[in-house]
C-alpha cells in the first residue's frame, strides 16, 4: 500500500509505473566481510560478480536500509552509506539490469536504456524514497489539503515550526474569529520545505485525523512529535490558488502539474486508480487509535532485542543455549519472513519487503543453522558483516 | 442484535464505573501560603487565618477545620469573630467586608458566606473617607465599628450590614472635644485602633494614627475623655479591669494611661522604651493580661533596637522578672493569647503566633515557656520539599516503632495538650495507617501520618550526619550568648537555607514489611537504612559504583561527590544508615527501587543504572546507558546556575544576620524590585514582538539525556521461557528504551555467601522514543504483581503464575502491553498522538466498589501535563474516567503529585501545602466536624433567632433561608443607599462641592 497514494518524488518528472511482477530464478548467498576491506563501489561490484559467477552481466545493486526501504548502490558514495548502515547484517539485492528496468517514458518517446545514453540516469520508483504525499483528495473540501510526511524515508529534519494565531471562520452566525495553529517557519532544505506542500501561514486543522481545535500550541506540538514518524497534517493552505482538484474534474493532470511552489524542487503528483476506500484509510486508522485497542501497522516498529544477541554481563557464557534465536512474532510476516534475524522488524518493512519481487523466498528450511553460526561469528568479531 | 448486547454491556460498565470512581478534592494539608490575617474566638475556641489569595481557614480541635474562599482575588487583611456567635467578618484588600457563618447541614457544620458589604461614602468624597483601617466587632454581636483612613468611624448593624448613619462618629465631632492647640497643627490621621471597654460596652476607645486616643460613649454619642500621646500610635490595649489603656508607638515605646475620674485629662503615667537608649522600631501590638494574685503578663511584638536587631521578628513576653524575646523565623502576622478558665478569662495559658511561614504556640504555664507541637498547620516546607513517597496500610508494629522513635525527638516540646479545642471532630477513624514521606533540600526525610485530616509529623530523619557536609561551623544561628540583651530565644523550625545542595533528597523507597528504607540524593548517594529502636554508634560503609563503565571522552563538570565520614557516627533511635552507595559521576539519582525479599536495591542516574546487594554489600550489576553524543549528561548541570543559587543562599544568610537597619534595606530592596520589574517588562515586550513558536521535529537518539533512567522495577516473572519464572530487573530510560535483566539469586541458605548475578535478557527500543515513566508486570489474570514481601505477610493473593504474564510499559506518550516471555505488542493506548497530553505521574491503585462489598478492580492512575487525572483499566488499558485536577500552568504542582494504593493523591498547591484528592468512592479522608454556637450567646441574645449551627438536619433549609434573607437585606439596603446617594448628588450639584464630605458626615450625625 506504500505506493497507492499519489506520490511525490524527489524528481522533476512525472513517473508512471505499474506493478512489478517478475518471476525469475534467485540465488541466496551469505558471506562475511571486513568493514574496512572494500573502499570503492567498483571493487565491491566485481566481488559480487565473482561470488555469484555472473561476470560480464550488468546487475543492479540495491540494499535495504534500517527503515526497510530499498535503495540503490551505484556509486562510491551510496556504497559507503550502505556499508555504514550495516547493523550488523546488510542485505543486498542483486538483479539483472535488463530484467528490472522497464525504462522511463519521457515526452512520450520510446523507452531509453539509461546505460547506453549519456542523458540523466533515472532509476525505477523503488530507487527513490517517498517523502510526502497528498492524500484523501476525494473526501476533503477543495480548500483543504491533507499531507503525509514520511520521516523515515529521509534523513532530513521535518523542519517546520508552528505558532498560535487567529483563524477566521464563516459560520451561520457570520464571520467568527477563533484561535488556530499555523505554520510559522520552514527550515531551509528541511523535509517540509522540500515537499513544497506546506507553506508558512498554512493553518493546521488536523494531526493524524484528530482535530486540533481547542488544543494548546504545546499540545499540538506534542501530537505532531508523537506522530512524527508518520505525520499526516491537514492544512488550509494560505495560498488557495494551487489547490488540488479531485479526480474526475477536468484537467486534473494539468492542475496537478502546477502543484508545488514554482522554483522549488518540483513535486509531482502521480494519479493512480485506487478505490476511494483506500483514501479514507488514515481516518479510520486514527479513530481506532482513539479507541485505544488498535493494532496498527504504521508504528509498531519497536526494536526488540532478545537475550541471545545481547552481550552477556556474566563472565561465563553458554547459559543461553535454550533461548530462541529467531524472532518471528509478527503475524503479518507469514512465510515471506525468511530473513534470518534476531532483530524484529517493523511490519511495514516486512510488508514492503514482501511486495518487492526481488526478495528471496522458499528459504525457510536450514536457516536456523546458519543463523547460529552467524551469531557465533558476530560474537567473535563485532566488525564482521554478514551478507 | 450483537450491537444491542454490546450496548447493554456498556451501560452496565458505566454503572460499575460510577460505583468505582469518583473525583473529589478532600482536604488541604500543611500551612497556608502567604497568610495575611489572624482571628480567634475565645467562646468558640476557633482560630481563623486569612491569606493573601483570599482564602479563609478555620481551625479548632485537631480534625476540625473549615475552608472558604472569597470570590474576589484580594488579600484578607483582617478577620474578626463576632463575639459569642458563629459568625465572622473579614476585611479584604479591596475594602470589602464579608460575613461568614458556620451553618449546620446534615449534622455537620460548613463555612458559608452570608453577606458582603462595601462602605459607600458620599458622592465626590475621596476614597480615603471610606477606606477601612480598623474594625471593632462589638460585644453585643449586633454592631460593627469601622474606622477609616479619613478618621471617621462608621457604625454598621449586622447581620445585614445596615449603616446606622445617625450613630456614625465623624472627625468633626471628635475634634470638637480636643484642645485646639493639639488639633491646630495637623490632622488626626486615620483610625489606627478601636477598642471596646471591658467593663462598659457603651464605651469605645478610638485611637488615631497621630496619637490621639478618644473614649467615646456610644449611647450619649459624645467623647467623654481623651488622651494625648506624643508619638505615632501603633496599637492600643484596654486592660481587663477597665482602669487603664496601654498605647504602643512607632518609636518603640509604650505608655500606660490610668483612667482617673471623669472629666480629668489623663496623665501619662508610665512610659517606657523596653529596648531603649538607641532608636527602636515600632511596637506593633501590645497586650497586658492579669494573673490571679500575681504580676501581669505583658506581651508585645516589635520594639527592637533599629540598628542592631531591626531585622528580627520578635515578640517579647514579660512576666515578673522573666523576660524573653521570642525570635521568629519570618515576619509576624499577628498573635493572640489563650486564657484558662470556664469563661476563658483566667490565667494566660498559651501564646499563639502566626508568622509568615509557620504557626508557633508557646506554653506560658510551664517553666521555661516551651513550644507546644502543633497537630496541624505544620510547615511542610521548613526546608523545601524535593520529593515525596506514600506508603499505604502500614503494619501496626512498624507504625508504633516509628512513633516511638519520633517521640524521642520531641522531648523539647511542652507536654501540655493543644490549647485550641473548638468544635467536634465527627470523622470516623481512618481505616488504615498511611505514611507520607517527604524528602527535603537539606537532606532530611520527614515522616507524616497521612491517615486522617491532620497531617501529623511522626519522625524526622537527617542524612547529613553521614557526610562531611559543606556546612559552615560559624553558621549556627541558634547560639545565644549568656546575658545577651535583648534576651533572644529562637523559636520555629522554618529554615529554607540548605547548607549543601548535594544533600537534597531525590528519591525515597520504604518497605513497610521489613522496615528497610532507601533514600537517594542529589550527589548520586544512595543510603540504605534500617529501623533500630536503640541509638547506635556505627561506621557507615561506602561503596563507589562507576556507572560509566569505561565510557571515554567524558568530563563531569557538576558538583563533587559527598565525603562519607570514616569514623563511627552516633545515630539516634529510628532509621539508621548502614551502607552508602555513591554513583560515579555523582549525578542526581533519578530512579530508585528496593526489593527487601531479595535484599537488593536498584538505582539509576543520567549515566546508567546499577543493582546493589545490601546483604553482602556488593555490587551486582552496573550498566552504562550514556549516549556518547549526550553532552549535557556528560558534563553535569551547568555550574554557573549552581553557583548563583549558592551565592543567593549565602547572601540570604547575610541578610538575616546583618545588623543593618531595616529601613535602609527597604529602600535598597524596593529599588532592586523596581529595577527587576523594569527589566522584566522589557523582556516581556520583546517576547510579544516575536510570536511563540514551537519546533516540530522527530525525536532522535541524539537528544540529550536519552540514557537517563526514569524508572526501575523488580519483578518475578517469565523472562526467558514460559515455564520458569525468575527474578528480574527492568529499567526504563528517557530515550524510550527498556532494559531487562534476569537476576540469579542463590538459594536462601546460601544467600549470604554466594554471589547474586545478573544477565541481560531483553532490550526494547520504543519506536516513539518517549521517556519511559513506568513499568508494571501483570500476572496471568491481568493484575499487577504484588509488592515484595506482601505475599509472605499474607496480605496479597499470590499472583497467577500459570497464565501468561504481560509487560506494561508506560511512556510519556503511550501505554503499551507486551506479551512475555516473547516480547510482542498486544495492546496499546496512545495519549499524546491523540490529544497532545503527556503522562507525568503514574501509579497502580485498587478501587473498591461503593455498592458491592468485596468487589474491586486494579487500575492505573495517571496525571498528564495538562493537569488531568485519568484511571485506566487493567489489563486492557482503556480510559475509565478523566478529571481536570491541577491547572496546567502549575508545573511544580503536577511534578509533586503522588498517588496512593487506594486511589488517592497528593500534590503541592504551594510550597507549604498539599492538596489531597480522591478518585475512589471509598476511604474519603475529609473534614467532618460540628461547631455549636456557644451557650452564652443564647443567654445574652434571647431576642435573636436560634443559633445558626445545630446538629439537626431539618433545620438546614431554614438556615439557608436565613442566609438568603440576610443577603436580600443587604441588597435592599444597598438600593436604599443608592437612592440617598442620588439625592445627595442632586444636593451637591446645587451646593458647594468642595466642603461636601464634612457636610455629609454632619448631616448624618444630626
Amino acid at each position: 500500500s506504500l505506493f497507492h497514494h499519489r506520490t511525490t518524488f524527489f524528481l522533476p518528472l512525472i513517473i508512471d509505473f505499474g506493478m512489478l511482477d517478475f518471476a525469475f530464478e534467485a540465488e541466496y548467498r551469505r558471506f562475511g566481510l571486513k568493514k574496512n576491506g572494500y573502499v570503492g563501489f567498483q571493487e565491491f561490484y566485481q566481488l559480487l560478480q565473482s561470488i555469484h559467477h555472473i561476470h560480464g552481466v550488468d546487475v543492479l545493486l540495491e540494499y535495504a536500509d534500517i527503515h526497510g526501504d530499498l535503495l540503490p548502490i551505484n556509486n562510491d558514495e551510496n556504497f559507503q552509506k550502505a556499508f555504514a548502515s550495516a547493523n550488523p547484517v546488510l542485505r543486498i539485492i542483486v538483479t539483472i539490469k535488463g530484467l528490472v528496468l522497464t525504462g522511463l517514458r519521457t515526452g512520450g518517446s520510446g523507452s531509453i536504456h539509461s546505460k547506453n545514453k549519456s542523458s540523466l540516469m533515472i532509476g525505477p520508483p523503488q530507487n527513490f524514497r517517498q517523502i510526502s504525499s497528498i492524500i484523501d483528495v476525494d473526501i476533503l473540501p477543495e480548500s483543504h489539503r491533507r499531507v503525509r510526511l514520511h520521516k523515515y524515508g529521509s534523513n532530513k529534519p521535518l523542519g517546520f515550526y508552528i505558532r498560535d494565531g487567529v483563524s477566521i471562520r464563516v459560520t451561520p452566525q457570520g464571520v467568527e474569529k477563533v484561535p488556530g495553529v499555523f505554520i510559522s517557519r520552514l527550515v531551509k532544505s528541511g523535509l517540509a520545505e522540500s515537499t513544497g506542500l506546506l507553506a508558512v501561514n498554512d493553518e493546521i486543522l488536523e494531526v493524524n485525523g484528530i482535530d486540533v481545535a481547542g488544543k494548546s500550541l504545546d499540545q499540538v506540538t506534542d501530537m505532531m512529535v508523537a506522530n512524527s514518524h508518520n505525520l499526516i497534517v491537514t492544512v488550509k493552505p494560505a495560498n488557495q490558488r494551487n489547490n488540488v482538484v479531485p479526480r474526475g474534474s477536468k484537467n486534473s493532470m494539468g492542475h496537478s502539474g502546477s502543484v508545488g511552489s514554482g522554483g522549488s524542487i518540483g513535486s509531482a503528483l502521480s494519479h493512480d486508480s485506487q478505490s476511494p476506500a483506500s483514501h479514507s484509510n488514515p481516518i479510520t486508522a486514527s479513530s481506532s487509535i482513539a479507541e485505544g485497542d488498535s493494532y496498527e501497522e504504521d508504528d509498531d516498529g519497536d526494536v526488540i532485542l532478545e537475550n541471545d544477541c545481547l552481550p552477556t554481563y556474566r563472565s561465563h557464557p553458554g547459559t543461553n543455549s535454550n533461548s530462541s534465536t529467531l524472532n518471528r512474532d509478527s503475524p503479518h510476516q507469514g512465510q515471506h519472513s525468511s530473513i534470518p534475524q534476531s532483530v524484529s522488524m517493523p511490519n511495514s518493512l516486512a510488508a514492503a519487503l514482501s511486495h518487492s519481487s526481488t526478495m528471496m523466498s522458499h528459504h525457510n528450511g536450514g536457516s536456523a543453522h546458519s543463523v547460529g553460526s552467524s551469531q557465533e561469528s558476530m560474537k567473535e568479531d563485532g566488525n564482521v558483516i554478514t551478507l | 442484535m450483537k450491537r444491542f448486547r454490546r450496548h447493554v454491556h456498556e451501560s452496565q460498565r458505566d454503572r460499575l464505573k460510577q460505583e468505582l470512581f469518583q473525583f473529589t478534592k478532600t482536604v488541604e494539608h500543611g500551612f497556608p501560603h502567604q497568610p495575611s490575617a489572624l482571628g480567634y474566638s475565645a467562646s468558640l475556641q476557633l482560630m481563623a487565618i486569612g491569606t493573601r489569595s483570599g482564602a479563609i481557614k478555620l481551625y479548632g480541635a485537631p480534625g476540625v477545620e473549615f475552608m472558604g474562599l472569597h470570590d474576589e482575588n484580594a488579600a484578607v487583611t483582617q478577620v474578626f469573630f463576632m463575639p459569642h456567635q458563629v459568625e465572622l467578618v473579614t476585611l479584604l484588600d479591596d475594602n470589602s467586608l464579608h460575613m461568614w457563618t458556620l451553618r449546620g447541614h446534615k449534622g455537620l457544620s460548613e463555612l458559608l458566606e452570608i453577606g458582603r458589604f462595601m462602605l459607600t461614602g458620599p458622592p465626590g468624597a475621596p476614597p480615603s473617607v471610606t477606606r477601612v483601617t480598623a474594625v471593632l466587632a462589638h460585644s453585643s454581636g449586633e454592631l460593627l465599628l469601622l474606622g477609616t483612613e479619613g478618621g471617621h468611624v462608621f457604625i454598621v448593624e449586622v447581620p445585614g450590614f445596615r449603616e446606622l448613619e445617625e450613630r456614625n462618629i465623624s472627625l468633626d465631632q471628635v475634634t470638637s472635644c480636643v484642645p485646639d492647640d493639639y488639633i491646630g497643627r495637623r490632622n488626626l490621621e486615620h483610625v489606627e485602633a478601636l477598642q471596646e471597654s471591658p467593663m462598659n460596652s457603651n464605651q469605645v476607645a478610638i485611637g488615631y494614627g497621630r496619637g490621639l486616643i478618644v473614649i467615646w460613649d456610644l449611647e450619649q454619642h459624645l467623647a467623654i475623655r481623651h488622651i494625648l500621646p506624643t508619638q505615632q500610635l501603633e496599637s492600643m490595649w484596654w486592660t481587663e479591669d477597665g482602669s487603664s489603656i496601654l498605647s504602643s508607638h512607632s518609636d518603640g515605646s509604650y505608655c500606660c494611661w490610668t483612667l482617673g475620674a471623669e472629666g480629668e485629662y489623663e496623665e501619662d503615667e508610665k512610659s517606657d522604651i523596653p529596648y531603649g537608649h538607641f532608636p527602636c522600631k515600632a511596637i506593633m501590638k501590645i497586650v497586658k493580661l492579669p494573673t490571679a494574685g500575681g504580676p501581669p503578663f505583658l506581651l508585645f511584638s516589635g520594639g527592637m533596637p533599629r540598628a542592631s536587631y531591626g531585622d528580627r521578628h520578635c515578640i517579647t513576653v514579660i512576666h515578673s522578672k522573666t523576660q524573653v524575646a521570642f525570635d521568629f523565623t519570618s515576619r509576624i502576622i499577628d498573635f493572640f493569647v489563650i486564657r484558662h478558665g470556664p469563661h476563658l478569662t483566667g490565667e494566660p495559658s498559651a501564646l499563639v503566633v502566626l508568622v509568615e511561614e509557620e504557626l508557633v504556640v508557646i506554653d506560658l504555664q510551664t517553666e521555661g515557656w516551651p513550644v507546644i507541637q502543633a497537630p496541624y498547620l505544620v510547615p511542610l516546607h521548613s526546608s523545601a520539599i524535593t520529593c515525596s513517597h506514600h506508603v499505604s496500610a502500614i503494619p501496626l508494629k512498624l507504625w508504633e516503632r516509628i512513633i516511638a522513635a519520633g517521640l524521642l525527638q520531641n522531648t523539647h516540646y511542652s507536654k501540655k495538650p493543644w490549647p485550641i479545642t473548638g468544635g467536634q471532630n465527627l470523622a470516623l477513624d481512618p481505616p488504615q495507617r498511611d505514611l507520607l514521606l517527604t524528602g527535603h533540600e537539606d537532606g532530611t526525610v520527614r515522616f507524616w501520618d497521612a491517615s486522617g485530616v491532620c497531617l501529623n509529623p511522626l519522625f524526622k530523619l537527617s542524612t547529613a550526619s553521614v557526610f562531611h557536609a559543606d556546612a559552615d561551623p560559624n553558621d549556627n544561628m541558634s547560639q545565644s550568648a549568656e546575658g545577651e540583651w535583648p534576651p533572644f530565644r529562637k523559636v520555629g523550625c522554618f529554615d529554607p537555607y540548605s547548607d549543601d545542595p548535594r544533600l537534597g533528597i531525590q528519591k525515597i523507597h520504604l518497605c513497610k514489611y521489613s522496615g528497610y528504607l532507601t533514600v537517594a540524593g542529589t550527589a548520586g548517594q544512595i543510603l540504605m537504612l534500617e529501623l533500630n529502636d536503640e541509638a547506635s554508634e556505627q561506621t557507615v560503609e561506602a561503596k563507589i559504583v562507576d556507572l560509566l563503565q569505561g565510557q571515554e571522552g567524558f568530563r563531569w563538570k557538576g558538583h563533587t561527590q559527598l565525603d562519607v565520614r570514616e569514623e563511627p557516627v552516633l545515630f539516634p533511635p529510628g532509621f539508621q544508615p548502614f551502607t552508602v552507595v555513591q554513583c560515579q559521576p555523582p549525578a542526581v539519582v533519578t530512579a530508585l527501587t528496593l526489593h527487601s525479599e531479595w535484599k537488593l536495591v536498584a538505582f539509576g542516574t543520567s549515566h546508567g543504572f546499577g543493582v546493589y546487594d545490601y546483604l553482602q554489600k556488593k555490587s551486582v550489576l552496573v550498566k552504562c546507558t550514556l549516549n556518547p553524543s549526550d553532552q549535557l549528561a556528560m558534563e553535569g548541570p551547568l555550574s554557573r546556575v549552581k553557583s548563583i543559587k549558592k551565592s543567593l543562599r549565602q547572601s540570604f544568610r547575610r541578610i538575616r544576620r546583618s545588623r543593618v537597619s531595616l529601613r535602609k534595606h527597604q529602600i535598597s530592596s524596593t529599588a532592586k524590585i523596581q529595577e527587576a520589574n523594569a527589566r522584566l517588562e522589557a523582556e516581556l515586550a520583546e517576547m510579544e514582538l516575536a510570536p511563540v513558536q514551537r519546533k516540530i521535529e522527530a525525536r532522535s537518539s541524539d537528544d540529550s539525556f536519552t540514557g537517563l533512567i526514569r524508572t526501575l522495577y523488580f519483578a518475578d516473572t517469565f523472562l526467558s521461557d514460559s515455564s520458569h519464572n525468575s527474578p528480574s530487573l527492568w529499567a526504563g530510560t528517557n530515550g524510550g528504551c527498556v532494559f531487562a535483566y534476569i537476576l540469579f539469586l542463590p538459594p536462601l541458605e546460601r544467600r549470604a555467601d554466594d554471589a547474586v548475578t545478573a544477565q541481560p535478557a531483553k532490550e526494547i527500543q520504543l519506536m516513539h522514543r518517549a521517556p519511559v515513566v513506568g513499568i508494571v508486570v501483570l500476572d496471568g489474570q491481568g493484575a499487577p504483581l504484588p509488592e515484595p514481601l506482601e505475599m509472605a505477610h499474607d496480605l496479597a493473593r499470590s499472583p497467577d503464575m500459570h497464565g501468561s504474564h504481560h509487560l506494561l510499559v508506560i511512556s510519556e506518550e503511550q501505554f503499551k502491553v507486551f506479551t512475555l516471555p516473547k516480547v510482542s505488542t498486544k495492546m496499546k493506548l496512545k495519549v499524546t498522538a491523540v490529544d497532545g497530553s503527556r503522562v507525568r505521574r503514574v501509579g497502580v491503585a485498587w478501587f473498591g466498589s461503593s455498592r458491592t462489598e468485596g468487589y474491586g478492580e486494579s487500575g492505573l492512575v495517571f496525571l498528564t501535563n495538562q493537569g488531568d487525572v485519568h484511571v485506566l483499566s487493567l489489563p486492557h488499558v482503556k480510559i475509565q474516567v478523566r478529571h481536570p485536577c491541577i491547572r496546567r500552568e502549575d508545573v511544580s504542582g503536577i511534578a509533586s503529585c503522588v498517588f496512593t494504593k487506594q486511589g488517592h493523591g497528593f500534590y503541592l498547591i504551594s510550597p507549604s501545602e498539599f492538596e489531597r484528592f480522591s478518585l475512589s468512592t471509598r476511604y474519603l479522608v475529609e473534614p467532618r466536624c460540628l461547631v455549636e454556637a456557644p451557650i452564652h450567646s443564647v443567654a445574652s441574645n434571647q431576642h435573636k433567632p436560634m443559633p445558626k449551627v445545630t446538629s439537626s438536619t431539618h433545620r438546614s433549609s431554614q438556615d439557608t433561608e436565613d442566609a438568603e434573607s440576610a443577603a436580600r437585606h443587604v441588597m435592599e439596603h444597598a438600593l436604599l443607599n443608592d437612592e440617598k446617594v442620588l439625592q445627595e448628588i442632586q444636593k451637591s450639584l446645587e451646593g458647594d462641592q468642595g466642603s461636601f464630605p464634612q457636610n455629609n458626615v454632619k448631616s448624618a450625625v444630626a
